[in-house]
């Protein structure tokens, strides 16, 4: 794991508005946006941990995350800071770049 | 079979309004609606990009080819014409059977030597009964979705297949897959459920597809498939009707069904009794963007606007320019129609994080609505601040929640006093909003010549949890909440009685009144103004026209 403390570890946090949590829509959006990362990305619901991989959208929904919560992103890998920068906007944007409403 | 004493009557909760009349379809009949599709037929009926497994293929590569297959299939679903919902319910689906998580520990266990079949069995089970076992009904609800998955997968892989509906049937069975409702055709038909819920994706889909759906039917052998009634409006499912009771039925929906075209034609006011008096009829509102869609010439103004989700996290409760703007475009939108909105009434369901108290033990009977507006006071503070302001720009009526006793409805209204006096102070312009109470606790309704209020508004949800000691959402105590018993009747014709005697606005606005059941009683017991959610609309402008002053007052209350 010696490679690993190499690459910088870059956590983030917001508050999630959405509506309703961590639905369905909103988990699709976020597994999605995180996997386009080649970086390591996780999930928590506290400062620190326990973290949950951001990419897997039965882990995300497992989270079962209410709104109104605070999120938590942490990332480790080369483009680590991209990562976390772009899941606290999808966050902080409300989930709004798609008009679906959630089912 | 055709006999009249063959005719069962089962009662049900109605989850989308409703007549339906067709032939009785079980999904418990598995047997009988599964076919063993052969190899030809197979390759016919494959979605594109399915491929079939290979001769002697092992299973863990049957069950790849189960997942795309069903990947395939629901991905075929979503190019079919539908709502977003249905969309978003089949791209979960899709992203679930894609992620190496919910898959991962059946492939192990094909590796270990577990039979295709149990593996898969075993994977999802773990997952469905941590869904099943949540606090959260929306995350409950979404156990239906895995085992959906989990059967189409199942289908995949032993190269059986559903026989389809067929359309304009009844379909009956414990629950109703959401995934098969999406690949049937309803063109008439209905669904009756033993079991199911009002919240599930199913009853949501049926709502916006208007298909009539009863859930929690009376548990009974069903058999056959012999005709049936199904009368979502009245919670019930006749099987095998005598030739009177399904002429009798028929008469019915055809009289709805031009009335429903006579109310979509013309949707909007006025809401007009078979005796020419006019009702009122307001909408219920949450979000700005259900009104993006909606023309404000369907309806008589807001009854309601909730602004729980309109003030979205801590930070927007004290934002007073925020809010001011969020009340400002909902104003815009009514266009000089009236519009009433609702001080904050977080707690009891609606929690709000740092505003609200954790782990009560029993939140609907704990710190909700004006209680908690009453501790916050620089929240409400800001609230009736941002109302005012917008007062100004366009009228609006406030109205306070969850009011006990009259002191709360004073203590408001000194608060209103003093944000008007600092708006003064500040130099912004402002206008003193008309204060309602919302009339919803018992020991209120009661009493409730005793308030100071510029109007009154019945929540006749929480007046009827309240009053029958019934949760909103227990599914067995369905009778026992009949919004239409006695009790709730008398406590509602109090309350119009007590506001005319004042000669102060009385309205309604809880499920009640956009129940179309619902609507003569309301009238008879003197309501002339509604509020409700947009969908019901039409249903309860053709419930309104159908009135007549002598005949609802057969059905007054006791």
């Amino acid at each position: 794991m010696s490679q690993d403390d190499l690459l910088p570890r870059v956590t983030g946090s917001t508050v999630m508005t959405h509506e309703r949590g961590f639905h369905a829509r909103p988990s699709i959006m976020l597994t999605q946006l995180a996997s386009r990362f080649s970086s390591r990305v996780w999930i928590g619901l506290a400062e620190h941990g326990p973290w949950t991989d951001a990419k897997s959208i039965a882990r995300v929904m497992a989270l079962k995350a209410p709104h109104q919560t605070t999120v938590f992103f942490a990332a480790e890998g080369p483009d680590s800071a991209a990562a976390v920068r772009a899941l606290v906007d999808l966050v902080q944007s409300d989930f709004t770049n798609a008009k679906d409403p959630d089912p | 079979m055709s006999s009249a004493t063959a005719s069962l009557y089962l009662r049900g909760i109605a989850a989308a309004p409703g007549l339906a009349r067709g032939p009785l379809f079980r999904l418990d009949e598995v047997r009988l609606d599964e076919v063993r599709l052969d190899e030809v037929r197979r390759e016919a009926a494959l979605p594109p990009g399915a491929r079939l497994p290979p001769a002697g293929a092992s299973d863990r590569e049957r069950l790849e080819l189960a997942i795309d297959a069903a990947c395939a299939e629901l991905t075929a679903l979503m190019q079919r014409p539908g709502d977003a919902n249905a969309k978003a319910l089949l791209a979960f689906q899709v992203a679930m059977l894609r992620d190496p998580v919910l898959t991962g520990p059946a492939f192990a266990a094909i590796a270990d030597g577990v039979a295709l079949e149990c593996a898969w069995l075993q994977a999802l089970a773990l997952q469905i009964r941590d869904y099943d076992s949540a606090d959260d009904a929306y995350f409950r609800a979404r156990a239906a979705d895995l085992r959906d998955m989990r059967d189409r997968v199942l289908r995949a892989s032993s190269g059986t297949a559903l026989l389809p509906i067929p359309p304009g049937s009844i379909v009956t069975g414990t629950d109703l897959p959401p995934s098969r409702f999406l690949e049937m055709t309803w063109d008439g038909g209905g669904i009756a459920l033993t079991e199911g819920s009002t919240s599930s994706h199913v009853a949501m889909l049926a709502r916006a597809w208007g298909v009539p759906m009863l859930v929690g039917l009376d548990q009974a052998i069903l058999q056959g498939h012999g005709e049936a009634l199904l009368d979502a409006d009245n919670g019930l499912l006749i099987t095998e009707p005598d030739a009177r009771t399904a002429a009798e039925f028929t008469l019915r929906q055809r009289r709805t069904r031009k009335a429903g075209s006579a109310a979509a034609n013309e949707l909007a006011p006025p809401f007009t009794t078979a005796d020419g008096e006019r009702v009122q009829v307001l909408i219920n509102v949450a979000d700005q963007t259900e009104l993006e869609h909606l023309d404000p010439a369907c309806c008589d103004g807001i009854g309601l606007v909730r602004t729980e989700l309109l003030l979205r996290g801590r930070q927007d409760l004290l934002d007073e320019a925020k809010q001011n703007d969020a009340y400002c475009r909902i104003l815009r939108w009514a266009a000089g129609r009236s519009v009433t909105v609702r001080l904050l009434d977080a707690g009891g369901d609606k929690p709000i994080g740092g505003y609200t108290v954790d782990a009560e033990a029993n939140p609907f009977l704990g710190l909700r609505g004006v209680r908690l507006s009453l501790v916050h006071r620089e929240v409400l503070a800001t609230q009736l601040r941002a109302l005012a302001r917008a007062a100004a720009v366009q009228p609006l009526q406030i109205m306070v929640p969850m009011v006990t006793l009259p002191e709360e409805m004073q203590q408001v209204r000194q608060m209103l006093d003093a944000a008007i006096h600092s708006l003064h102070k500040d130099g912004l312009e402002c206008v003193r909003p008309p204060l309602g109470m919302m009339v919803e606790v018992p020991a209120a309704a009661l009493t409730c010549d005793l308030f100071e209020a510029d109007f009154f508004s019945i929540g006749s949800n929480d007046l009827i949890q309240y009053l029958t000691a019934c949760s909103r959402d227990s599914r067995p105590l369905g009778s026992l909440r009949d919004p239409l018993q006695p009790a709730v009747l008398r406590v509602i014709r109090g309350i119009v009685d007590s506001a005319r005697a004042r000669a102060i606005p009385v309205s309604l606005c809880g499920d009640m009144a956009g129940d179309p059941h619902c609507i003569s009683a309301l009238l008879a017991a003197g309501l002339r103004s509604l509020s409700v959610t947009p969908a019901a609309l039409p249903a309860v402008k053709a419930a309104i026209a159908r009135y007549r002053h002598a005949a609802g007052d057969a059905g007054r209350p006791p």
